[in-house]
């Protein structure tokens, strides 16, 4: 059996109507992703990858490139103009786009976790911060009160919220705890797959670090497979084994995390590498 | 009002049971699709009735809807046959179905109108109980977007709704919902039981009588068709409990009036400012009363 | 004894798209490194010593030349050409490298860091614990600073945590660069004792010495570079 969990091909999205020059006039040859004949912008465009069990993979780039668009359309908070996505999962073979909406969401809640920069979108602050971690049990249909706390409470610990702050409001944590909350509720399903979305921006370096510490420590735990978006250097270095590299919706170079940052082969990441080191 | 008096013929500007026929079609026609799906809200174009939303009006077009002459019809507020909003709307149905009987004895009755209740005894196959219904949603209190709240009803995803049952008894030790409490009916869709105490909530379920739940003001219909499941929503290893009006001595409160112990109770305070129980439920206590008196004269 | 890896007509040459320019690091290396034998790679600065280990690690992109090593299945693969996943396969299991710098995850205790590689690898947190602590027992790195995260060792205790993390997993090929550059003499000992330790476990290793003397000690084979033009150095280096 292959350890492949998710295949990517030629995933696309274009914001606006559209036109048939819009992929061949933008990109990062021209300099832009806005069209200038029809005005859309091609934030993803043909973006295709591997991705194994247990593995880490980077996505890198600044503001606009499309990283967090083709993390989004994988999580289903966008659909993508073109292109497909295979997920693997206990020997079945999901098609990503072709599912329908009660699937995808099912899939979403299930097998998938997602971690945003914002926290503001990945809990729900009306509830405490073990409700949040509630939810997506009771989602799963898990039903028993005291095997919802006992879980919740040991992933809080996982992630070192203080217990005693389990049935606070997260709006009174600190935006690193509310990360961790944010991280704990991901991960209640045990999902193979988990999407990052530039966790640590924001957050001081110590915060950082010991967020990207809990981050790798799940990863060798529970063996998720995850995709890392930011724009830092930094936290690709330390968690990513693969690195794709995009600019204007592409992918311009892909390769292992070490090579990406001391044998850069694209004129672009050379320059991105070059300023951040 | 005088009840006694009659539209002349010629004159009369409504056709039996208030509503038109064009009206009480659409009505039957959307409790024969809430019958057939089970819990489900259907809506329909609520009329305007004589009265003010919030009154019942839901309920009341379902029983204009669905009494016809040999029908017999008992009104019940929060358990009594006497209350104001009983009354009225007992007398606007007597006023506009000529030849309908009216009861209060439960027994009697072919059809229901109640609100806040469901009576004491059980019902049969033969009746059928109209419930009012004032907020026929259990989402809206965790989802403020309807074409949100219909896609987690068609999926029966509940947790948000479970998530408030956890942060209650995280925070008071238990659910502390009295009434309306969210009932899963035939393991699908989720509903709002209208306000009846928790007490009244097992009696849904294998319900020989069919339950029809109207909202006027939200123009919504939905059902609990005859032997459905009814299931209280719980955790697994919290039941589901209904009011056990112990005392402070964990003795169980028989109703002042008639000694009953197993109905639901009201509380009063009586002149000495005492707190006294009696049944909530009139008609039953009227017959319980009735019963012991007969009891004492062959005694 | 068959060779592990086989290096042939390697070179590579760093192209820099903001300046224009080519910059040859090293040219026509050829090696062969065998199970239980040391190859030292020697050289003046600018030979390219340590591009030929990062291209065999895959770090740099080699630009000519074949990479060919044996896997334990004992099939052949060119790693210059070998797909990232293989690649990633091959450095969690067979293939280890010991550069001059400890890089490591900031608040991560010295012990844990030692114990990394054997976690990776599917032992289980306690055992790798143990056995980390053996490695930092042998290495003289005191018991004291073993809770404690590297950031404020000095550079040899650095070194020695860095060199325990490398030597841990046993792989069946290690890459040694400057192993023991900052180590006293006391230490390196120490060091040499463990490297032999390896070879007669059967390790193949690539490796560059900063000081003569160990290559006398621990080389089977000596492999000489001549810088192949002027400039060496990653393209961080030519940068900044």
């Amino acid at each position: 059996m292959s350890n492949r969990i998710l295949e990517v091909r030629g995933l696309s999205r274009i914001y606006g109507h559209g036109c048939p020059l819009c992929v061949e006039s933008t990109g990062p040859e021209n300099d832009t992703n806005i069209c200038p004949h029809c005005s859309s912008v091609v934030a993803v465009h043909g973006v295709s990858f591997d991705l194994f069990r247990g593995e880490i993979l980077g996505i890198i780039g600044e503001s606009g490139s499309g990283k967090s668009s083709t993390v989004k359309m994988l999580y289903f908070d966008d659909a993508p103009t073109e292109g497909e996505a295979i997920f693997f999962d206990n020997g079945e073979r999901h098609e990503l786009f072709q599912r329908n909406a009660a699937q995808q969401r099912s899939l979403r809640n299930k097998r998938f976790g997602m971690v945003y920069q914002n926290p503001h979108l990945g809990l729900n602050f009306q509830v405490s911060a073990g409700g949040n971690i509630a939810e997506r049990m009771l989602m799963s249909d898990v039903a028993h009160y005291g095997e919802i706390r006992r879980r919740a409470q040991e992933l809080l610990l996982r992630t070192e919220v203080l217990p005693e702050r389990m049935d606070q409001n997260p709006k009174t944590f600190s935006g690193g705890m509310q990360q961790r909350v944010q991280i704990a509720k991901a991960l209640v399903t045990r999902p193979p797959l988990l999407f990052l979305d530039e966790v640590t921006t924001g957050l001081d370096l110590s915060v950082q670090a010991a967020i990207l510490d809990l981050i790798l420590e799940i990863q060798q735990e529970l063996d998720t497979a995850m995709i890392v978006v930011t724009h830092d250097l930094g936290v690709i270095r330390l968690l990513a084994g693969r690195t794709l590299v995009m600019k204007y919706g592409r992918v311009i170079e892909a390769g292992l995390t070490d090579q990406i940052l001391e044998d850069p082969q694209h004129a672009y990441t050379q320059r991105l590498v070059a300023s951040n080191l | 009002m005088n009840i006694h008096y009659e539209f002349p013929l010629e004159e009369v500007g409504y056709s039996f049971g208030f509503l038109d026929e064009y009206a009480k079609k659409e009505v039957r026609r959307t409790i024969l699709k809430a019958i057939c799906i089970p819990g489900y809200q259907t809506p329909y174009a609520s009329r305007e009735m004589p009265m003010g939303r919030g009154f019942g009006t839901g309920g009341l077009q379902l029983t204009l809807a669905l009494i016809g002459p040999d029908d017999t019809l008992k009104v019940i507020d929060q358990g009594s046959d006497d209350s104001v909003n009983a009354v009225n709307l007992r007398q606007f149905v007597q006023l506009t179905c000529p030849g309908v009987g009216v009861t209060e004895k439960l027994e009697e009755a072919t059809l229901i109108q109640s609100r806040h209740r469901i009576p004491e005894v059980a019902l049969t196959e033969a009746q059928v109980l109209v419930l009012q219904v004032p907020y026929p949603d259990p989402l809206v209190v965790v989802e403020s977007s309807e074409a949100r709240r219909k896609i987690m009803h068609a999926e029966a995803d509940y947790s948000r709704l479970l998530v408030k049952l956890y942060e209650d008894i995280v925070h008071f030790d238990e659910i502390t919902i009295s009434h309306r409490y969210p009932t899963r009916i035939n393991r699908h869709y989720v509903i709002d039981p209208s306000p009846i105490p928790r007490w009244d909530v097992p009696k849904l379920d294998q319900s020989p009588a069919l339950i029809l739940l109207g909202a006027g003001r939200e123009k919504k219909i939905y059902a609990v068709p005859p032997y459905s499941v009814a299931e209280p929503l719980v955790f697994d290893d919290v039941p589901f409990r209904v009011e056990d009006f112990r005392d402070e001595h964990g003795q169980r409160r028989a109703c002042a009036r008639c000694g009953a112990i197993n109905s639901f109770l009201d509380e009063y305070s009586d002149d000495n400012n005492a707190k006294i129980y009696q049944c909530s439920d009139s008609a039953y206590c009227d017959g319980q009363l009735a019963q012991h008196q007969q009891r004492e004269v062959k005694g | 004894m068959q060779p592990v890896l086989i290096v042939e007509g390697l070179a590579k040459e760093f192209f820099l798209h903001e300046q224009r320019e080519t910059i040859p690091s090293c040219s026509n290396v050829t090696l062969e490194s065998r199970e239980g034998k040391l190859t030292a790679i020697v050289g003046p600065t600018g030979a390219g010593k340590s591009s030929v280990l990062k291209c065999i690690y895959r770090t740099y992109q080699p630009s000519t030349g074949r990479i060919i090593f044996r896997d334990q299945a004992g099939q052949w693969l060119d790693l210059a050409r070998a797909d990232e996943h293989q690649m990633l396969r091959l450095r969690q299991r067979e293939i280890g490298f010991v550069t001059q710098f400890l890089s490591c995850l900031p608040r991560k205790s010295a012990l844990d860091i030692v114990a990394e590689p054997l976690v990776a690898s599917g032992v289980h947190r306690t055992a790798a614990r143990a056995r980390a602590g053996e490695m930092l027992a042998r290495l003289a790195v005191p018991q004291r600073l073993w809770g404690v995260p590297p950031a404020t060792f000095s550079g040899g205790e650095k070194q020695r945590v860095n060199l325990a993390r490398g030597l841990i997993s046993r792989p069946r090929l290690l890459l040694l660069d400057e192993p023991t550059a900052s180590l006293d003499p006391g230490t390196t000992d120490l060091a040499v004792k463990l490297i032999e330790a390896l070879k007669e476990d059967g390790v193949a290793m690539i490796a560059i010495f900063h000081q003569p003397d160990l290559v006398r000690r621990l080389a089977d084979d000596v492999v000489e570079l001549a810088p192949p033009m002027a400039v060496k150095g990653s393209i961080r280096e030519c940068l900044s």
